[in-house]
Parts: C-alpha cells; structure tokens; sequence
C-alpha cells in the first residue's frame, strides 16, 4: 500500500534555514545541508529546499547547495525560489533535485507548467500554491483565493480552480499552502486541503499549520491529502520525525518504515 | 579509479546524478558513460532513467546504447537496470502507442488499469515484497519501503519475477530479472537506506 508521505520543509535565506510566522518575522536555524542529511537519517520521507528571496533577487534558486544536497541526501526533493524559466528548472533537475516547485511564476506564466511537463515529465513540476481564505462568492466558490509572490499580492483566481487548471496544463502534484495558518501550528487548513484534493487527481501536499503530530493524523483522517508538509514543528526540537511518524502509525495510517522496520 | 569501474549509462536520463552521488556514497569506484564502445566492456553495469520509454529508445538505437547494453548482459557481466532501465530490457512497451524495446526479457510494460481514487503516475513509497531470493536483497527484508515514480510497469513471466508491490487492486512486479540482468521499477538511489543497501548488494554481485 502506498504510504502516506511526511515533508520537511527548510526555507533556506543565504545558505541558511529559516522559518517565520505567516510569512514574515524570520530567524535563522541552521545548515541547509547538514539539516537535510540529518532529515533523511531520521527517516523523513521527502524534503523541500525553498529559496525564499531569490525571487526578489531575481536570481534562480542556489544550484550548487542543491549539488550538496544531493551528495547526502538519498530520499526526493524538491526545489523552488526563483525558477524563472524552463533552463533554470533543467538546471535544478540536473544538480539532483527531483522535483522543481513553481509558484507566482505559473500564475503568471502558466505555459510553463506544460513546457516543464513535456520536457522531463510532470512528476518532475510540483505546483507551490498559496490560498488565503476570502469567503465563499461567486468569484470565490471554494472561499480561498490564490495569491503570489510569498503571499503579498492576491491574483483574483480562485484556489480550486486554479488547482484544476493547473492539473490540465500538466503538473505532477500540488503543494497546497494556507496563508492564514502558516506557521501558526494550530493545525491545517483542512477545508480548503480537503476541496483541492478532490478536484485533482494528482497528490495533493498540505501546507501551513502543523503544529503537533495531531494535527497530521487528523488531515489523513479528514481529508484526501497525499502528503503532510512540516517545519517549525520538527526544526524548533518540539517533535521528530520517528516520532510524527509513531502517532501516524498508531493511528493506523500507512507510512514507510527504515531499513530496520521501524518508522 | 580502478581499471574496471562500475559503467552507469549516460543517455541525458534525468537520474544520473543521483545514481552517481549514491554510489559515491556508498564508496563503489563508478564512472558514467556515453560511449557505446566503452559501454559493451564494462564489467557491471547500471542503466538508469526517467521519461517516456520511445525517446529513451529512440536514443539508445540511435547512440548505438542499446547494442552496448545488449553487448554486457550476453557477456555474463551484472547488469543492473532502474525504473525506464526496467521497461526497456523488457520486449515492448505499451507507451506512447507502442514501443519495441530491447527484448533482453521476455514481457512488456504496461500501464496501471484506471481505478476510482488511484492516481497515475504511482509515486511515492511503497512495500516491496519479495517472492524469490536474489543476492541484491542480502540484509534486506521482505516488504521494506522502496520509492517509486512510474505509470507503467513490467509484465514478465512469473520466472522471472523476484517481488511485488500492490498499488490500489493492482498487484505488479517491481523487480524482475534473468541470469546476470536483473531491474527494479522503483529507484534504489532514491530509496534511503534500504536503497543504498540494495545498491551495495549489487555492487558486490558475483554472478
């Protein structure tokens, strides 16, 4: 049976892992290599490298940590930050990642889904998508709006059917992350996880809010979601990975185990 | 480097440099290659790969790979293929409205059947379970969690089948082999440390 996947996400400032609250108040945690060894050692089952100011430096995200990444980490990742066309992603793709994310880029261009699909295949294009809720309209039927650009600016597109669309240009998954409960670690946006994931067929990541391992049962348990995406919760010492990992398996959720049979 | 480096294919399939920094790691004295010449001498083999199974053979024939390929598995030397190297050994594919492959297998790759809630490609982690012994799965127990990212996957006769995994109703064989040949569908340098060991067990092969 197909495990569900659990996620750490590192949003990585100048070669150093960050994380702040709602997307703002950063502080600095550590290596993004050493981190990610130690992630993948602990039996995470995929990680997710951010480059969160290329963008605004409008530079591609840092190909040679994703060289030394890829020298330790034996488990998928995914890379994003500053894909700014198909030959920044090849680059990635190159330097080991497994996977590039897209964002404000595919809002804007969303040829390059399709382009990225066609040239190394979509399990290859994950869809990064942030979602605030607005409350249900006629603009807005799943009550969540998309917007770009680390969140600072609202596009008009409702979030589920721009999942859709998304999914018909060709993307292989979907990062799903909510604006209102990033890193707030209260738990996940469940209803706005649950819509997407039932609107596409591709894996759905949920994103934002994880708090502790209860959080994650309860979005196996209550949604279609492929994936769990944490970070403030297993990067501040709070919880590990092998411990996420036993409240999933206790609450008879299937995730993969080490070579040693244990999670 | 040795005089006699483990040979991984170079044909721009898009794993390469994972399997490369695997081995690395796993300290085996390995070397990628394009070389068709250089290729039909090795004395172990790795053949990766990811996308569509017409372009990897549309490349193969054209660089003259797959003869090279073919050239090893007849020499007895341990050949070891991942996920496209899987399908293609295998007599045809079903991709892209049909394919010829290497034939190096007797079977076919095929795509998952539709299911209500399945999703295609399957990707992720899923249990491998054995069904007969091989020297690649020394120290390694039978239904450990091996990666995967693939819509098709191998039809062989159960001869040549060595494990199984289920995805949704639709149980496949995901590694499969034939005297010095033997392949996986999911990806051993993707696989943490039960795929680094896989990896090594190959490494050390004597067929």
């Amino acid at each position: 049976m197909l495990t569900k996947r659990l996620i750490v996400c590192l949003d990585v400032r100048n070669r150093k892992v960050t994380k702040g609250v709602k997307f703002k108040g950063n502080i600095d945690i550590g290596d993004p290599v050493e981190m990610g060894a130690q992630y993948s050692a602990d039996g995470v089952d995929e990680l997710v490298f951010y480059d969160i100011t290329a963008s605004a430096e409008n530079r591609p995200c840092d190909m040679e940590m994703i060289r030394q990444i890829a020298k330790r980490v034996f488990i998928p990742f995914a890379v994003g930050g500053g894909i700014r066309n198909l030959d920044d992603m090849h680059e990635a793709l190159l330097a080991g990642a497994e996977k590039v994310s897209v964002n404000s880029l595919a809002v804007l261009h969303p040829e390059i889904i399709a382009d990225g699909a066609k040239a190394f295949g979509r399990q290859c294009v994950v869809l990064g998508m942030d979602a605030k809720f607005v409350g249900v309209s006629d603009k807005f039927k799943s009550g969540y709006e998309v917007y770009i650009r680390g969140g600072r600016q609202a596009m008009g597109i409702d979030a589920v059917e721009w999942a859709k669309k998304a999914e018909d240009l060709g993307v292989g998954e979907i990062c799903l992350n909510a604006i209102d409960t990033d890193g707030v670690r209260n738990g996940y946006e469940l209803n706005i996880t649950d819509q997407v994931a039932r609107a596409v067929q591709v894996p759905v990541i949920a994103s934002g809010g994880a708090g502790t391992p209860a959080h994650i049962v309860d979005l196996f348990r209550k949604t279609s979601a492929d994936a769990a995406l944490v970070a403030s919760m297993v990067h501040f010492g709070d919880y590990t990975v092998p411990g996420i990992k036993k409240e999933m398996l206790a609450a008879g959720i299937p995730v993969r185990k080490k070579m040693n049979g244990e999670v | 480097m040795s005089a006699n480096p483990i040979i991984v294919v170079d044909y721009n399939a898009g794993n390469l440099t994972s399997v490369m920094n695997a081995l690395a790691h796993i300290g085996a004295d390995a070397k990628s290659s394009r070389d068709a010449d250089e290729i039909a001498k090795a004395t172990r083999l790795i053949f990766p790969g990811v996308g569509a199974a017409a372009s990897a053979m549309e490349t193969l024939t054209r660089t003259g790979i797959g003869d090279a390929i073919k050239a090893v598995v007849k020499a007895g030397n341990p050949v070891l293929g991942i996920c496209i190297g899987c399908q293609i050994i295998l007599e045809e594919s079903e991709e892209d409205g049909g394919v010829k492959t290497l034939g190096l297998i007797p079977g076919r790759a095929v795509r998952f059947k539709d299911e209500p809630g399945l999703k295609i490609p399957h990707m992720g982690w899923n249990q491998v379970n054995f069904t007969r012994e091989h020297p690649i799965m020394k120290g390694i127990r039978s239904g450990s969690d091996f990666y995967y990212v693939h819509s098709y996957h191998p039809v062989v006769p159960a001869e040549y089948a060595f494990a199984e995994t289920t995805y949704g109703t639709q149980t496949f064989q995901g590694l499969i082999g034939k005297d010095n040949l033997i392949a996986s569908q999911f990806h051993q340098e993707k696989s943490g440390d039960v795929g680094l060991a896989m990896l090594k067990n190959f490494c050390d092969w004597n067929v």
